[in-house]
């Protein structure tokens, strides 16, 4: 059963998609990486031409991605992976109806990355958002301050080095002699 | 609406040379105010009653449901993501478990979707039916805030008989639902689905045409396409500005593909667009129902895929088979394979979108939520300048903000 899926798997993973094929064309250089996992195309990019590959992901008429559906990182902290971070991008095009992933890698050093604030409005509190939870920085962000997270908090609560149980009030708290821990082993 | 380009030298004060700065107030709205559904701030800026500049801030309400979901197992999600829309919460538990299912590769018996589909057109009734009776009752309609919420506690009422809880539903699992239709479901259903086109009948007469309620509402808040595709607009609110994007047409998941709906667009995307779009996604919303309960099969409504559900209690005391899988999922948990996945949902805001990350362990690596009225709110500023203080209202009551699902 399982040797079935993962072939199976594996048959998708090393087949190009229409859009993975057209970005190796226009940036043979920039594509280091695709797959197709579960049918969600995805494209791994090189952070210098990021930039450029989101410009021509919106204006090309092949392409037209009107829509920046979401922005995020992901911390690969515990999988033991490197670089430490990847930046997710997911697009999706109304005129051809399709979605795209287009993901960067980030090491931990180097955490910036090019904003494309100007290409997408919607990107302009999602990159906020994302510096807030991931302390990526956002080259080129007019305006990049925490979002959910107040002014005065140290640390960036999603990476996985941060402790869950970790407390940062910003009035003193009363003494509690027994604080409850709900059960968390960790 | 008033010439932003002069406004807009008025702020900056650099075209005239003239310093109109000691004219323009700064007043904090909320972070709790009556007007304000949750916990939002909105710093304004104004001339006289005019609307200059506006920078919202949010994270009130955050609670960290990312951080927290990664560091529990997978199937402990669930119940946190009843608290994300909390006048929708069935769709978000629909949304997630879709996720996970699409992350095994599996898919839910068909029963079990189209008791998904009732369930999540109830909830997106529900959440139209809170949104425009709340935008009524904040512009003077208060009788049809009262009918509405009426009409609202029909729907919760039937929730609760699926699910036993009106709001922390909990109700899908990986594979299928928790449980099966009560007994006399369906008929309950019909029922209350007959008294609810009464009051959307009723409601419509009083407010659609009222002249009162439009002149509030008509060429306020107006959003361009263009616009509105940039700052990622879904839902309802993109509908109407013209764009007729819904997931359940464009991505159709479950069992959308073998109903028959309409998708309600409006023309320039104000209020009063929103309001109709909602109304009749409602009255679609209906008409989904009552096809999916016609067409309700029979059959499980749970996957006999192993490890994704308890076994029977009697494979747990009679085979091995049994015993092994309860107690690993006990112990371990369920444990998709490696991979990421984002599974698209329409949702009562808009789309929600779920991306998973899996290392195959047993623990989320990645749990994120797109929060649809993320974007809209984002957009307020874009929104709300050049109108009046007193225009903040509909519109804001219009983007049918979710704290829950805002701040996470």
């Amino acid at each position: 059963m399982s040797e079935e899926i993962s072939t199976k798997e594996t048959e998708v993973i090393s087949e190009a998609g229409e859009l993975t094929t057209l970005l190796q064309e226009e940036f043979p250089e920039a594509v280091s990486g695709f797959h197709a996992h579960r049918g969600d195309e995805t494209v791994v990019i090189e952070r210098d031409a990021f930039e450029a590959v989101c410009r021509f992901l919106r204006d090309d008429l092949r392409c037209s991605f009107e829509i920046m559906m979401d922005l995020t990182a992901v911390d690969r902290l515990e999988m033991k992976e490197t670089p430490r971070f990847e930046m997710v991008y997911h697009f999706k095009s109304l005129t051809h109806a399709r979605r795209l992933r287009i993901k960067v890698l980030l090491t931990e050093e180097d955490c910036k990355i090019d904003s494309i604030h100007h290409l997408w409005k919607a990107v302009d509190w999602y990159e906020r958002e994302c510096y807030d939870m991931f302390g990526i920085h956002f080259e080129g962000h007019p305006d990049l301050r925490r979002l959910l997270m107040y002014d005065e908090f140290e640390g960036h609560p999603l990476r996985k080095d941060y402790p869950i149980d970790k407390q940062q009030p910003l009035l003193e708290l009363k003494e509690v002699e027994e604080r409850h821990t709900y059960g968390r082993h960790t | 609406m008033t010439d932003m380009s002069a406004l807009q030298s008025r702020i900056e004060g650099d075209s005239s040379g003239e310093d109109y700065s000691a004219s323009i107030m700064s007043i904090e709205i909320g972070p709790a105010h009556p007007a304000m559904h949750g916990i939002v701030r909105f710093t304004t800026h104004l001339d006289g009653e005019l609307i200059v500049g506006m920078d919202p801030e949010i994270g009130y309400l955050h609670r960290g449901f990312e951080k927290e979901s990664e560091n529990s197992k997978w199937i402990q999600v669930i119940p946190y993501t009843d608290r994300l829309n909390y006048v929708s919460p069935l769709l978000n538990n629909i949304g997630y478990s879709m996720a996970v299912e699409k992350l095994y590769g599996i898919e839910a018996p068909r029963r079990a979707e189209f008791t998904r589909v009732i369930m999540g057109e109830i909830s997106r009734i529900t959440d139209h039916l809170t949104c425009l009776g709340a935008v009524a009752m904040e512009i003077g309609a208060f009788t049809f805030f009262l009918w509405f919420i009426k009409a609202r506690e029909y729907l919760w009422e039937l929730v609760e008989e699926m699910t036993g809880a009106r709001l922390t539903t909990n109700w899908t699992r990986f594979g299928g639902n928790a449980h099966d239709l009560p007994d006399g479901f369906l008929n309950d259903l019909a029922d209350r689905l007959l008294k609810l086109k009464e009051v959307m009948s009723e409601c419509d007469k009083l407010l659609t045409r009222n002249k009162i309620f439009i002149d509030r509402v008509k060429d306020v808040g107006s959003f361009s396409k263009e616009d509105a595709l940039s700052f990622g607009f879904t839902g309802p609110l993109l509908r109407a500005c013209g764009i007729p994007y819904d997931v359940r047409r464009s991505d159709p998941y479950s069992v959308y593909d073998e109903l028959d709906f309409e998708i309600p667009v409006g023309s320039v995307g104000d209020c009063f667009d929103r309001f109709l779009v909602r109304m009749e996604e409602i009255r679609q919303s209906i008409l989904i129902i009552e096809q999916a309960a016609d067409k309700m099969p029979e059959g499980p409504f749970m996957t006999d895929e192993r490890m994704m559900h308890y076994p029977d209690k009697k494979d747990v005391y009679g085979n091995i088979e049994g015993l092994i899988d309860h107690f690993k999922l006990v112990m371990e948990g369920h444990q998709p394979p490696a991979g990421e996945v984002y599974m698209p949902i329409e949702g009562g805001n808009g789309e929600i979108g779920l991306y998973l990350v899996s290392d195959g362990s047993g623990d989320p690596v990645r749990v994120r939520m797109r929060p649809p009225c993320f974007n809209l709110v984002a957009a307020m500023p874009a929104m709300t300048v050049g109108h009046y203080v007193a225009d903040i209202v509909p519109i804001f009551g219009s983007v049918n903000m979710i704290g829950g699902e805002l701040d996470r």
